[in-house]
């Protein structure tokens, strides 16, 4: 379909349709049923199969006029981009419209205590009782657990086999009385994830997803998706100030919620954009130390940027030279980061000491000082992203495993 | 503006790079570097007739290809990759942006052709290869066109026809044409830390010139932004290679009954590397189509010669280091690269030096454009 005709038909559509003064559930539902709702999806999927650029057009015309889009902020967008690839169609059908009209929530449920760049090493236990899934034990690093209506869940469900091959991927329901989360306090005062503590929690035959097993590879998808982040389009939400009307109160307190968890990420990154304002507004501008370490940093951050732009245009012109742009922009987030907290830290001097509201850039600095050492960490550490380079990148030998055979047998920590 | 290599840019590296493969080995490369000429006549003349390389950025007017500093990067990407040992640097780079930039119409027309065909070989005396600020202390001509002073390094001059010559005159920086047997002129050969490219010291004693033009602040500017953008090119094109050949050795060399890239010690390194590697590589293409472009941040070359610099010294440590003792010794190629790493480096500028002029760069561009973020 030409991206003309596309145009004219969600503009009509929307004119037909788009009221600012209805609930947003409701609106998210007329949205659903005129298949607005996510396009990229399949055609038999509450979809229409659209490609990036047919999909863009659509984002274009919901900002154009201000309508509001399918819920898609926070780890929703993981469960359902997975139940979408590895789905019944009874679960599809079921979990997918109250995840896209943002009446359910959900959360991941994959790290634990004992497992966590060895994600692969999860010990929660799934045990078939009477025809239902009866789950124990205990997840970390949950964002917005405390919020979510269902989970993503990696268990265990054979304790003979290898690692891999013993987990399952199932479909939780977290309001039930064996679920609990409890919010998780990180070094920087925020508490953006949770604990999830399960104890004789109950999924349903029919919500154990892709067959038993599987849980391995139905895992690899979802950390797939949350690598490529959520950067891709869709229907937009539109920005906060934007007009009256009862559903625009609604997106805000829903937008406020999903972020919370979020509202310290840029600081995590290093806040490079300060760096500049902040070196000439104290005078450090003039030290030439100072001047040495902002240049590093500028070469850092703009050999990263380039090197990504290269990386998809290469990738558009079907070139065969494969960048590894993922595993290395990574990495390189966690350098620049470094280096931009360093750069912080000499410009601030003795008022690095200071933090809170009153501190520089109303404390964005201290939470900056004390945020960067998560960006290294979260989502995969920089020694498993340096693992994966050398591995798989640049075909380096395998580091020799102690892990294989039954799960039971192998070395663990103590929980 | 450019982000990747056009189809015509990717056969021109095909090109080259066949070209060297047969004309630059490692054997090639040793045997030049023990010779006094440190070129092979044969291999430049066939590199400026059948290849046509030495005029790829003069424009046609002059005799040249008529390509820009693009083609000239991935040019000297592939000679920095097999260490080409020739006058290709001095006389088409240094002295041919010397002329584009600083020369009257009537001297480029001279001079150029000569230069774009190879017949001619020229270099580019400086006095200074750290600071442009500081080019022009030491070498003087008077309103009679006499030069005096000496330039302690200057590359190719023992086999150059002509001196392109930079010296400070009462008006500004002069450019001066000196033929190699001029009176007063001494080259002297100097013991070079990297063989495969030949210094020598030149001194004037009253040497009679032809003034052919001068340089501007700004134009001796541009021109060590020309030049450093192609050094950098040269330059990663060389660590490239020096992290390409550690790379095997990691994967064949076998140590406690396993190879030693198998032990994370070496793989969290190479990773480190290449993505150290990636990142130069992308700033200094784009320093290249900054440059072709005439749009961009002033301070793309600055970068880009920083990054090089850092980049090629890290890859050639890590190419001794990885291989151990053998790494270390004069029968093992490495140490070829490791010193055009380190003579590099601190050519046309240090890293340090680099790094002060993007930031002052910044400072005088930025204060009328706040948005403007590393």
């Amino acid at each position: 379909m030409k991206l003309d005709e596309i145009r004219e038909e969600v503009s009509n559509w929307l004119d037909a349709n788009w009221s600012a003064d209805r609930s947003l559930i409701a609106w998210r539902n007329i949205l659903l049923e005129g298949g607005w709702a996510a396009p990229d999806w399949p055609e038999d999927c509450f979809g229409r199969g659209y490609d990036a650029e047919q999909t863009a057009v659509v984002s274009e015309v919901f900002a154009e006029k201000g309508a509001v889009g399918a819920a898609q902020v926070g780890p929703r967008r993981l469960a359902a981009e997975t139940i979408l690839v590895h789905g019944s169609d009874d679960q599809k059908k079921r979990y997918l419209p109250p995840i896209l009209t943002g009446e359910h929530a959900w959360c991941q449920l994959f790290s634990e205590p004992g497992s966590g760049s060895d994600l692969a090493g999860a010990s929660t236990k799934a045990e078939l009782l009477d025809g239902q899934w009866m789950i124990n034990g205990q997840k970390v690093w949950n964002t917005s657990a405390h919020h979510a209506d269902f989970g993503i869940l990696v268990a265990r469900t054979d304790w003979d086999l290898p690692k891999h091959q013993g987990l399952s991927y199932f479909l939780i329901n977290m309001r039930q009385p064996g679920v609990e989360a409890r919010p998780l306090k990180q070094m920087n005062g925020h508490a953006s994830f949770n604990e999830v503590f399960m104890t004789d929690a109950i999924v349903p035959a029919e919500d154990l997803m892709g067959g038993e097993g599987n849980g391995w590879a139905i895992a690899t998808t979802t950390l797939s998706i949350e690598r490529q982040g959520f950067a891709r389009g869709r229907t937009p939400t539109v920005s906060r100030e934007s007009k009256d009307g009862i559903i625009y109160q609604e997106l805000a307190v829903e937008l406020e919620i999903a972020n919370e968890p979020y509202t310290w990420y840029p600081q995590r990154e290093g806040r490079v954009d300060l760096v500049l304002p902040r070196a000439k507004e104290t005078g450090a501008i003039k030290d030439p130390s100072v001047r040495q370490e902002i240049a590093r940093l500028m070469c850092l951050s703009s050999g990263a940027k380039l090197a990504a732009a290269s990386a998809v245009a290469q990738r558009k012109s079907g070139s065969n030279e494969v960048i590894p742009a993922g595993s290395i922009g990574k990495l390189g987030a966690s350098v620049i980061a470094r280096q931009a907290a360093h750069v912080h830290t000499m410009i601030s001097g003795s008022e690095a000491m200071l933090s809170g509201p009153e501190s520089a850039e109303e404390g964005m600095i201290a939470e900056t000082l004390i945020s960067v050492p998560a960006i290294s960490i979260a989502g995969g550490t920089d020694e498993i992203q340096r693992n994966i380079i050398s591995e798989r990148v640049l075909g380096m030998p395998k580091e020799q495993r102690s892990d294989t055979g039954p799960f039971r047998d192998i070395k663990r920590n103590v929980t | 503006m450019q982000i990747v290599y056009t189809e015509e840019q990717e056969q021109l590296r095909e090109v080259v790079s066949r070209f060297l493969q047969a004309k630059s080995t490692a054997v090639d490369v040793r045997r030049l570097m023990a010779s006094s000429e440190g070129y092979d006549p044969a291999v430049w003349e066939q590199l400026c007739g059948e290849v046509g390389l030495a005029g790829t950025h003069i424009p046609e007017e002059y005799g040249g290809v008529g390509f820009g500093p693009v083609e000239l990067g991935i040019v000297s990407e592939e000679m920095g990759r097999h260490l080409y040992c020739g006058p290709f640097f001095a006389s088409s780079v240094m002295a041919g942006y010397a002329l584009l930039n600083g020369a009257t119409e009537t001297h480029k027309t001279a001079i150029l052709p000569g230069i774009a065909s190879g017949d001619q070989i020229a270099t580019l005396v400086l006095d200074n290869l750290n600071n442009p600020e500081k080019v022009g202390a030491a070498l003087k001509a008077n309103e009679k066109h006499v030069v005096s002073g000496v330039a302690p390094i200057v590359i190719d001059a023992h086999i150059a026809d002509v001196l392109i010559v930079a010296a400070s005159t009462a008006e500004g920086l002069g450019l001066y044409l000196v033929k190699a047997d001029a009176a007063g002129l001494t080259i002297t050969p100097q013991e070079a830390l990297d063989p495969t490219r030949k210094l020598s010291r030149v001194s004037f004693n009253e040497v009679s010139a032809e003034r052919i033009g001068g340089l501007t602040e700004a134009l001796l500017n541009r021109t060590w932004d020309e030049i450093c953008s192609v050094l950098a090119h040269e330059m990663i094109g060389g660590a490239q290679y020096l992290f390409e050949s550690t790379l095997e050795y990691t994967k064949v060399r076998v140590q406690f009954g396993r190879p030693i890239g198998s032990f994370q010690a070496l793989k969290h390194r190479c990773a480190d590397l290449l993505m150290e590697l990636e990142f130069a590589k992308a700033a200094i293409h784009h320093a290249a189509f900054c440059l072709a472009a005439g749009d961009g941040e002033p301070y793309v070359a600055s970068m880009a010669k920083a990054m090089a610099s850092d980049t090629y010294m890290e890859a050639a440590r890590a190419g001794v280091q990885l291989r151990g003792g053998i790494g270390f010794t004069w029968e093992e190629d490495t140490h070829l690269w490791f010193k055009r790493a380190k003579s590099s480096e601190v050519f046309m500028g240090s890293a340090h030096m680099h790094r002060e002029r993007m930031m002052t760069m910044i400072e005088t561009t930025s204060s009328h454009d706040k948005g403007e973020q590393p």
